[in-house]
């Protein structure tokens, strides 16, 4: 269910909630009440975006590519945005990138793809020899130290729409994108030109900084150049709120894990659940079907104690946190990834023994219940 | 479900090799030749086009089992990953025959790759207990053979299924309602000649034997489980099991159809080969030929280095010429079931092949593996109480089966 489409050319929604340039929806950065779902914008069509009706509008039938290079490098051009192309064989590490894009065209870029606890994702686009130290940024960013961990290859897939080695600030025009952060490095406005992929890793364009600031607004972002090297020794405290907590997002994106979507989300509460505390509403529909009453919405402070590996996930999580914050040191993520392999299946297994004997108690006191009196 | 060889039989002809719910003997005493049997069966190969299919469906890596050809045959596992693409679950079942205490080994391996089924896809799981078929068989008293399911069910649990999602049931305590009619359609669709084919069955076998192949066939339907899965008729199924046990599916997947129901789909494993080797399979009977699950560390570093096959050379200094004998050395088989880093693995496959590692150091690291396992499985196999036995086999609904 989706609204008429109108004016091509530009639309207000309701509340103002969503500008539409050029058919690019505006990413709201405030709440927003609408469940993730995924748009693909594999044409430029229009709507009229109104909060309050959660809707799950699959507004074209092919649902599995994201926007395309060819729309965006046509999209490129439309702005009259100058750029230059270089199409080379898929390559999916800067090194490999290098050896068919020389450093003449422009500065290449290294391009992260992070995850918050609180689902919450962000793009780091920075040159390749500017140091990226996840803790300095976690801490940056207000999430404390160990915050942050490289995304899931999922999250590339549905977030981005983009392929393994092909994340990319561009990735930004998908409307599954909205909620992701990005942060650009500061140094790229030093460079004439530089280098990233046009959502796909077997093509590479050079352009300028002012040139991907056009386009960045021209799909509703405000460009964001980061010193991503300084205050490397970040002191958070009342007087010091971290530098960089102003981009984390303000929704967390859930991502669904089986590959089909429920139509029936209509009804059902949002899936942008930033409280932990809140109970999933079950929503009241005609039919019952029985073991489906549960939507895919997973309030995701239940699940952790539903479910043992993410239980063990979220133990995992904190001892990396306290390994970060006692110990110094280069290895010490690397270390945090180790003790993350090694004991992951161990604990989980602990877990579901745990999970298993609390049921067990239960069930038997179940067994023993009395009836309540009348 | 699975049933002992029995060694005392011997196979009609040493020329061809006997694979079926009673017997497994490979010819002539050599290995159990794989391929032929797929042949001989009609089943598939698991290739490696559908293991990444399923690291891709599960976005985790394929467990050890897939990755070494362990399970290596399947029935339709490809439509099911196909209906599960699109959405539409299925479940799990498999099961055992509690004819004794001692595991081993070899009996968790269905168990500890269901597990990981259930796991990777987010699925339930039914376990049956064929208390009735070891009575029948093995002549035990129906309350010895209902002790030692419930005995048993206590080994499958440790091996960490998640009571939210699996219903363990017993022959002798479900069979019944639902189940039951399920059994008589089965039973109506088999004539007695075809039974007496499959099955092997003959004028001497005591009528039990005859109707217990239903039995076995219908937890393949979800509508012999209606607290589980009511009005879900179309419900796939996946079975894992030992390709020993093809001929009952095999059956199940002639009369599926007949009644209106999706055919089971299956996912077969290789035997786990016994210590000395010699034997097609492990043999409960025999407590060397097999690591049990109550075996102390002590028992397992005494049975690998003296019983445990090998295949180096006799002296050291030919073991470093010509390196040792793969196909048969059996520590290095086991160690490709059990040890999860498959580089370590190749690792010492290529050293031992070519002679640089010996014998002693493989089987020690063996020893390592399996102490682990079998420790981690004690430990939770003592967490395991009558209770939560209980709870398991209670005839609950499960609400959250698919999440």
């Amino acid at each position: 269910m989706y609204s008429s489409l109108i004016d091509p050319n530009l639309l207000i929604a309701k509340d103002s909630q969503a500008l539409l340039v050029n058919g690019y929806r505006k990413p709201n950065l405030k709440t927003s009440n609408d469940p993730i779902r995924r748009i693909n914008n594999t044409k430029p069509t229009l709507f009229i975006f109104s909060a309050p009706a959660p809707c799950s509008p699959k507004f074209f039938d092919n649902d599995l590519m994201g926007f395309s290079k060819d729309q965006l490098l046509s999209q490129l051009q439309e702005l009259e945005i100058d750029y230059s192309k270089y199409e080379h064989p898929p390559v999916l590490t800067v090194e490999e990138q290098a050896k068919y894009v020389s450093s003449s065209e422009g500065a290449l870029s290294k391009n992260l793809f992070f995850k918050d606890k609180k689902h919450r994702y962000y793009i780091i686009s920075a040159m390749v020899d500017t140091k990226v130290d996840m803790k300095v940024l976690s801490q940056r960013l207000g999430l404390g130290k160990g915050g942050i961990r490289m995304a899931p290859e999922e999250a590339l897939a549905e977030l981005l729409q983009v392929s393994l080695g092909c994340v990319t600030p561009f990735a930004v025009v998908n409307e599954s994108a909205r909620d992701v952060s990005l942060l650009l490095d500061q140094k790229f406005k030093n460079q004439t030109r530089c280098i990233f992929h046009p959502l796909s890793n077997n093509v590479s364009i050079s352009l300028s900084t002012s040139g991907l600031d056009k386009f960045l607004q021209s799909v509703g972002r405000d460009p964001v150049y980061v010193d991503l090297e300084a205050n490397a020794n970040p002191v958070v405290g009342k007087d010091q709120p971290p530098d960089l907590a102003v981009y984390v997002p303000s929704n967390s994106v859930v991502i669904p894990e089986l590959p089909n979507n429920t139509p029936s989300a209509q009804a059902s509460p949002p899936k942008n659940v930033s409280a932990e505390k809140t109970k999933p509403v079950a929503s009241p529909k005609p039919s019952k079907s029985p073991g489906n009453v549960k939507s895919v919405v997973q309030n995701s402070g239940l699940s952790v104690f539903k479910n043992p590996e993410k239980f063990v996930e979220e133990i995992l999580d904190k001892t990396s946190e306290l390994l970060f914050s006692e110990v110094k040191g280069e290895n010490v993520e690397a270390l945090a990834e180790t003790l993350r392999k090694r004991l992951t299946s161990e604990f989980t297994h602990l877990a579901v023994m745990y999970k298993n004997t609390a049921y067990s108690e239960g069930f038997y006191a179940g067994t023993q219940c009395q009836p309540k009196r009348p | 479900m699975e049933v002992d060889k029995k060694e005392e039989i011997a196979s009609e002809s040493s020329e061809e090799q006997v694979v079926n719910p009673w017997e497994v003997s490979a010819k002539d005493g050599g290995k159990i030749d794989y391929d032929k049997l797929i042949d001989q069966f009609g089943c598939q190969r698991l290739d490696e086009s559908l293991i990444d299919r399923v690291e891709r469906l599960t976005s985790r890596q394929p467990h050890v089992f897939l990755r070494r050809g362990v399970f290596f045959a399947h029935r339709d596992f490809d439509l099911v990953l196909d209906a599960y693409e699109r959405g539409d679950k299925f479940y799990l079942y498999t099961g055992r025959g509690p004819s004794s205490e001692a595991l081993h080994l070899g009996h968790l391996i269905p168990f500890m790759f269901t597990k990981y089924l259930q796991e990777a896809f987010k699925v339930p799981l039914v376990i049956q207990l064929t208390d009735d078929e070891k009575c029948m068989w093995k002549n035990l008293s129906v309350e010895e053979s209902q002790r030692l399911a419930r005995e048993n069910a206590k080994d499958i649990i440790a091996c960490g299924f998640d009571v939210t999602k699996t219903f363990i049931f017993s022959d002798f305590d479900y069979v019944g309602g639902a189940f039951y009619k399920n059994m008589v359609k089965v039973a109506k669709c088999v004539t007695l000649n075809k039974a007496m084919g499959i099955f092997g069955f003959s004028g001497e076998d005591h009528i039990g034997k005859l109707s217990f192949p239903p039995v076995q066939a219908v937890p393949s339907f979800p509508s012999s489980f209606p607290h589980l899965f009511p009005g879900k008729d179309k419900l796939r199924c996946l079975i894992p099991c030992a390709i020993d046990q093809d001929p009952y599916f095999r059956m199940t997947r002639d009369v599926a159809p007949r009644l209106g129901y999706s055919k089971p789909a299956l996912i077969e494993s290789t035997f786990f080969p016994a210590l000395q080797a010699k034997n097609g399979k492990m043999s409960a009977s025999d407590p060397n030929s097999a690591i049990y699950v109550t075996d102390t560390a002590k028992d397992i570093k005494n049975k690998i280095n003296r019983y445990a096959f090998s295949g180096g050379q006799d002296s050291i200094e030919k073991h470093r010429e010509i390196g040792a004998n793969l196909e048969v050395d059996i520590p290095v088989k086991y160690l490709s079931f059990f040890l999860e880093d498959d580089a370590e693995l190749e690792h010492i496959k290529k050293e031992y092949g070519e002679g640089r590692m010996l014998t002693g150091e493989v089987k020690k690291r063996l020893t390592e593996v399996l102490t682990e396992m079998v420790e981690r499985h004690r430990m939770a196999r003592a967490a395991v109480t009558d209770e939560m036995v209980d709870a398991f086999m209670a005839v609950r609904p499960l609400p959250n089966m698919f999440e």
